[in-house]
């Protein structure tokens, strides 16, 4: 079984916000709200500062706080490469699985659920690679199974410096960046 | 040393903190917390037999507590943003999930707190429904079942007032929360409140004697439970250290000093150490600092816990 997960090259990213307004787009996400979205991380002492630009969304964690603490079920582990999604018609909008998670990427939709980002998973079905990497324009953005080690995101990790983000949440992301 | 975080993410009630979780939840957690202490002490009446005695707070105590349990659970469906869809709490059992777990405890609630009220149900019932004598009268008949359903109610109640700070604690994403500290320091809370509360309605001049000296016991072990989720949390790594300073010196701490160990917790154990020691008369004062300071306490966890984070940013 496949387990999909993103690799974001932040060498390459130039934080245009095209990932963001595409899947705004494809996922019809309410004005207002961000299912991805573009953190610059700014670190280091003048003239040394190392400036990093990450498209951040849900981790779509191997450890899920979120699917855990959901009293319905409603946020659970799809069968399709773990990806961690939300049914809209269990969920009763409680808002545990966005006190739990701690990279803030859910929020409650208008409509009364909880709602994040499904890796597209839509399109992944049918092929197609999530509407956030196939818009980038610096293709800097991979996404693909994560335990098949001939994988393109599987040979970027094999060969380049990672990070994820707080580790030490202990979720086990599967958003890597490279560095 | 330059270290900023810039973000182009606005999302309603995320940023720049969490808040989705308004004032329905403190109250609803205050108010289950000191049913689940009602529930203890009228089981303990129960249990010790005080029941024989036609002034016991037991025979009041279960209507009240339905009473508050079921604002308290309005305050929480009025939490919901999915409102009709919250019967699919009970389609299903998520055994990772306190809250799965607290809505499962909830419907336990309720039948053992109407059992405890058919013992000796007030007269107006009763001549409305004739029927509830039989259940009545086949209670009676048996102590040792008074007994049991004394025991039962302690037993629910327990898991009443632990499973609201579990339900917290196990959020691993907000700092604050993460201490199992919080399920005893709600439970103790959840039982001092409740004691000042029946303290204050109850006509027995034993029961405010006794539930007086219990409540300063229970606000003791209270200060000492707060001393330790402090410590727990200070001795911690960074973001913990953070979220412990929000109560100890920052933000959340001039309401947690003042009016939860101050006119929470000190002053009313001073003013109840006084009543018992009958320097002065029993008054409702001490009480009603208890329930407030309890109150005020649940706000400041619920909210201080949102705040913290693991991003630094978020303290100023």
């Amino acid at each position: 079984m496949a387990r999909y997960g993103m690799v974001i090259d932040t060498k390459k990213c130039v934080g245009c916000m095209d990932c963001v307004v595409a899947c705004k787009t494809e996922n019809n996400v309410p004005e207002g709200y961000n299912r991805d979205w573009i953190v610059q991380v700014a670190n280091g002492k003048f003239p040394y500062i190392n400036l990093e630009i990450q498209s951040q969304r849900c981790n779509h964690c191997d450890n899920t706080p979120c699917v855990s603490c959901c009293p319905t079920g409603a946020s659970h582990v799809h069968e399709i490469g773990k990806v961690v999604l939300v049914d809209h018609e269990v969920c009763i909008g409680c808002k545990a699985c966005i006190a739990a998670c701690p990279y803030d990427a859910r929020f409650i939709h208008p409509d009364g659920y909880a709602d994040k980002c499904t890796f597209c998973i839509h399109r992944v079905e049918k092929g197609e690679l999530p509407a956030c990497v196939s818009v980038c324009p610096t293709h800097c953005m991979y996404f693909g199974d994560l335990d098949d080690p001939n994988s393109e995101v599987s040979k970027l990790l094999a060969s380049r410096k990672y990070h994820v983000l707080l580790p030490e949440a202990g979720t086990s992301p599967r958003i890597f960046y490279l560095i | 040393m330059l270290q900023e975080i810039t973000t182009t993410r606005h999302n309603p009630h995320i940023d720049p903190f969490v808040h989705v979780w308004g004032w329905e939840i403190p109250i609803y957690l205050f108010l289950g917390g000191m049913v689940a202490g009602m529930m203890i002490i009228s089981g303990y009446f129960l249990f010790s037999k005080r029941y024989k005695d036609t002034t016991c707070s037991c025979f009041t105590i279960p209507l009240i507590g339905v009473a508050f349990l079921s604002i308290g659970m309005f305050a929480l469906f009025l939490d919901l943003e999915h409102k009709f869809y919250f019967w699919r709490l009970y389609t299903t059992f998520r055994i990772s999930s306190p809250m799965s777990w607290g809505a499962w405890i909830l419907v336990l609630v309720y039948p053992v707190i109407i059992v405890n009220f058919l013992i000796n149900p007030p007269e107006i019932i009763v001549r409305r429904f004739p029927k509830l004598n039989l259940i009545t009268s086949y209670i009676n008949e048996h102590p040792k079942l008074i007994q049991n359903i004394g025991i039962t109610n302690m037993l629910i109640g327990s898991a009443l007032g632990i499973y609201t700070g579990i339900l917290l604690s196990t959020m691993g994403a907000r700092p604050l929360w993460n201490s199992s500290m919080l399920a005893v320091l709600f439970l103790v809370s959840g039982l001092s409140t409740a004691a000042a509360f029946v303290h204050m309605i109850s006509k027995s001049q034993y029961e405010k004697e006794l539930l007086a000296k219990a409540d300063n016991g229970f606000l003791v072990i209270e200060l000492f439970v707060i001393m330790l989720f402090l410590i727990g949390l200070s001795t911690s790594s960074a973001v913990h250290m953070n979220a412990a300073r929000l109560l100890i010196t920052g933000e959340y701490a001039p309401q947690f000093w003042t009016f939860v160990i101050g006119t929470g917790i000190i002053l009313p154990l001073i003013i109840q150490l006084l009543a018992v020691n009958k320097k002065i008369k029993h008054n409702p004062i001490a009480p009603i600092l208890v329930i407030i300071g309890g109150l005020i306490l649940r706000f400041i966890i619920v909210y201080a816990g949102q705040y913290s984070h693991y991003i630094n940013a978020h303290f100023k």
